[in-house]
């Protein structure tokens, strides 16, 4: 990690006082800034709480929010909760997997373009079923929708370049 | 501006009232999650630039100086309606307005704003084309009774001024000032207000034991890790009406000497979270949150945590070592949180919407609120309503109304079939069904009834079934969803788990024996009776009551492999129906293993040895001749 990368990792630091008790923000603010938990930063902010890396790598694991691999620049959360499952999520979800070529195992393109999972309920069940891509909620979804929702995004990413 | 004494809380509610009263119009724009994805705040927008293009003086915030000219535009919580959003109420006359899309925004301001006529298209009409002008006449509202969702929908969410103008932190003044500890724990007691988070225990004995611990350093937190999938009432209440979740937790600090809280949000609810820390921040700035509250000498600071997608938190000790920052699992107890809670303190640990009850209870007496709901039962309770019903939403009712009102007079009855199943509860709930020997369309919902037939209220999602819905199908999602979430710590939880969903995926993919029923139901036991925590005792609970209720279903799966709602994809066969088919070959050049066969303007037939139902034929056929039975 080169100087300023630590310096982002100090102030996430200061913020919080250095309190271990609230490694969970702290890392929650990191994954802010990088879409995943780099490995390093992890060592570092143990060293500086003085807690193990052991103990970190046991909270950043044990929440499922928290992501030790890189992510999509597209995070696309398909919401599967009851309300959702009842008015029929799964061919939504497997709409979005089999036209990016993904699986349960396999979730980012290798284009870094597009990560697709699964969120327990959302809340919005008012819309379900719905579907969040970096967290914009996207409600009442189809398999058509999702082909079109894909398409719009990539269109968008292109145009960025 | 503090505001330092009982008395000045008093004049600053009189000011806010005034201001609120002489706004001729206002137009409170649902700004929930649902309305929100719908483009609720795009709308509100709009109303804001057509109000001040037709010289109309628009008030975002309460003015200091009431000014009768002014139209109020705010965005409130949610209304329940969801399904019928973008929502826009109109007040003074309580008009609703449902579906508003940004080319209605000037027509009603010309309309209903400037001059006094309703928008007719946008009001809602029931089956019968009659409309509802008034929220109010709805049929959906009218059989409701709000008291934790009072200013939900009412007020403008993210503004305190709005709140205290409407009575709000006075019942903090009366219990500071009025009221010592033991009596307000009393009062809470006397009201017999259970726990809305699901177990149901009375809040008072929480307090009481609370209140009698010796230690100095004591603890408030609030639940809202409303984890169970098909629930969002809390999440509407942190959102629509976070002043009163305060409130709430300043009054349980009041009643136990507890200085410090937390509110736990789960991390998939951001707007819940973003307009509690606005909350906080302008109750600090008022001095209704922090250091000699309205100069009673009452310290109390509150913090948010944020949960990271973990379902156990939701699970009381597994909720305090999370806050602690670690992982968030439960621990034996006792001791129980009362005595061994968030920091290893004393610790009040209620649930979002039961903190909502509170401030009316102190503000109107325990009496007041005996009024509602059977004995021991009292009080409303709020449900969110989903899956196949007409009225999705959020709703709230006095406990002891029963399923039928629920469903039928409130949801305006079943979606897309018949009425089979409603699943209440979540993954620790059971379901209330019409089956061969039940009937629990009568069954009064409060947390008494709901326990003689083994389900329970849970935190009030209420998922509603038709009779295309698999109950094994839904048993095994509910047990997916448990398997996924289990934290690991327990063997029964971590293991029990995984063999029962394994079974149950059997039998919905056609393996099942009957062994595999009886198997499903030993592991049920041993779950319900060995497992650590709550959540590990009631993992079972969907499979058990989904038995109970519907065995000829998992019969039918097992001996005869079929699905009689014919859900489960392995256990249909394909076939063609001759008197649709043109004989076009298009499915038998689709087939993947070459099981359709027949010559060309003829019909085609599938051979259901060869088939292996992958469904392409069913996609591909122009003339929807391919069936699945």
């Amino acid at each position: 990690m080169n100087n300023q990368e630590i310096a982002k990792l100090d102030d996430i630091l200061q913020k919080h006082d250095y309190n271990s008790t609230l490694l969970i923000a702290i890392m929650q603010d990191i994954q802010k800034v990088y879409h995943y938990l780099p490995e390093e930063a992890l060592c570092y902010i143990a060293r500086k709480l003085k807690i193990s890396e052991a103990k970190i790598y046991g909270v950043a694991t044990f929440y499922e929010n928290f992501s030790l691999e890189p992510k999509g620049k597209f995070v696309i959360k398909i919401c599967d909760g009851t309300a959702c499952h009842v008015r029929k999520s799964v061919p939504i979800l497997e709409e979005f997997r089999n036209t990016l070529g993904l699986s349960k195992e396999k979730t980012t393109t290798d284009d870094m373009l597009f990560t697709v999972e699964t969120v327990s309920c959302l809340g919005a069940c008012g819309l379900a079923p719905v579907c969040t891509v970096n967290d914009h909620v996207h409600p009442a979804m189809t398999p058509d929708k999702a082909k079109a929702l894909i398409e719009e995004l990539k269109e968008e990413a292109a145009n960025e370049d | 501006m503090k505001i330092k004494t009982r008395d000045e809380l008093i004049a600053k509610q009189k000011e806010y009232a005034a201001s609120l009263n002489s706004q001729r119009k206002q137009i409170l724009i649902c700004a929930g999650t649902g309305c929100v994805a719908g483009g609720s705040l795009k709308i509100y927008d709009r109303m804001k630039e057509i109000i001040e293009q037709k010289g109309l003086r628009c008030a975002l915030v309460l003015e200091k100086e009431p000014h009768d000219e002014s139209i109020g535009l705010k965005k409130s919580g949610c209304h329940g309606f969801c399904e019928m959003g973008p929502l826009l109420r109109i007040e003074p006359m309580g008009w609703l307005y449902l579906k508003v899309k940004l080319e209605d925004c000037e027509e009603i301001i010309e309309k209903s704003i400037i001059h006094d006529e309703v928008v007719d298209r946008l009001v809602y009409q029931d089956e019968s084309l009659k409309s509802y002008v008034r929220q109010e006449d709805i049929p959906f509202y009218k059989k409701q009774t709000r008291i934790a969702l009072e200013y939900c929908g009412r007020i403008n969410a993210e503004s305190i001024a709005e709140y205290i103008a409407l009575g709000g932190y006075s019942a903090v003044a009366k219990a500071l000032f009025d009221m010592s500890s033991q009596e307000i724990v009393d009062e809470i007691t006397k009201s017999c207000l259970r726990g809305r988070g699901g177990g149901g225990f009375p809040a008072g004995r929480k307090w009481q034991q609370v209140l009698n611990q010796k230690e100095d350093e004591k603890y408030i937190v609030c639940n809202g890790d409303e984890g169970d999938p098909g629930a969002f009432m809390d999440r509407s209440m942190m959102e629509g009406e976070p002043h009163r979740v305060i409130e709430g937790m300043l009054i349980a600090a009041i009643a136990t000497r507890a200085h410090h809280g937390y509110i736990y949000v789960r991390a998939e609810y951001p707007l819940a979270v973003e307009r509690l820390q606005t909350a906080i921040d302008k109750a600090k700035d008022k001095g209704l949150l922090g250091k000699d509250i309205l100069g009673s000498g009452f310290d109390f600071d509150l913090h948010i945590s944020q949960g990271a997608g973990a379902f156990v938190c939701g699970e009381g000790s597994a909720l305090t070592t999370s806050i602690e920052g670690n992982r968030g699992m439960p621990r034996v107890k006792p001791p129980r949180t009362v005595e061994h809670g968030l920091f290893n303190k004393p610790t009040v640990l209620n649930n979002v919407e039961t903190f909502c009850n509170v401030p009316p209870i102190i503000l109107n007496g325990a009496e007041w609120y005996q009024g509602f709901g059977p004995a021991n039962n009292h009080g409303t309770k709020a449900f969110a309503l989903t899956g196949n019903v007409k009225n999705t939403g959020l709703i709230e009712v006095p406990m002891g109304t029963t399923l039928r009102e629920v469903i039928f007079d409130i949801g305006g009855g079943v979606k897309g079939g018949n009425f089979k199943a409603v699943q209440i509860g979540g993954p620790s709930g059971g379901c209330l069904c019409i089956s061969a020997t039940e009937d629990h369309l009568d069954m009064k919902l409060d947390f008494d009834s709901l326990k003689k037939v083994g389900a329970m209220i849970g935190s009030g999602g209420l998922v509603v079934m038709n009779d295309k819905s698999c109950m094994v199908e839904v048993a095994r999602f509910f047990m997916n969803f448990t398997q996924n979430e289990s934290c690991g710590k327990c063997v029964p939880c971590r293991e029990g788990t995984k063999r029962m969903l394994e079974l149950l995926t059997d039998i919905t993919e056609g393996r099942g024996t009957m062994e595999h029923i009886d198997l499903l139901e030993k592991l049920a036991d041993t779950i319900s009776a060995t497992a650590l925590c709550g959540l590990g005792k009631t993992a079972a609970s969907p499979v058990v009551s989904t038995l109970k209720y519907f065995r000829d279903e998992y019969i039918a799966h097992v001996v005869d492999k079929k699905c009689p709602a014919g859900q489960c994809k392995a256990l249909m066969t394909y076939r063609i129906d001759p008197e649709l088919c043109r004989g076009c070959t298009k499915c038998a050049r689709m087939c993947p293993v070459g099981a359709i066969s027949g010559t060309v303007k003829e019909p085609h037939s599938i051979d259901s040895t060869k088939c292996i139902k992958c469904g392409a034929c069913l996609e591909g056929c122009h003339f929807h001749a391919v069936k699945e039975v």
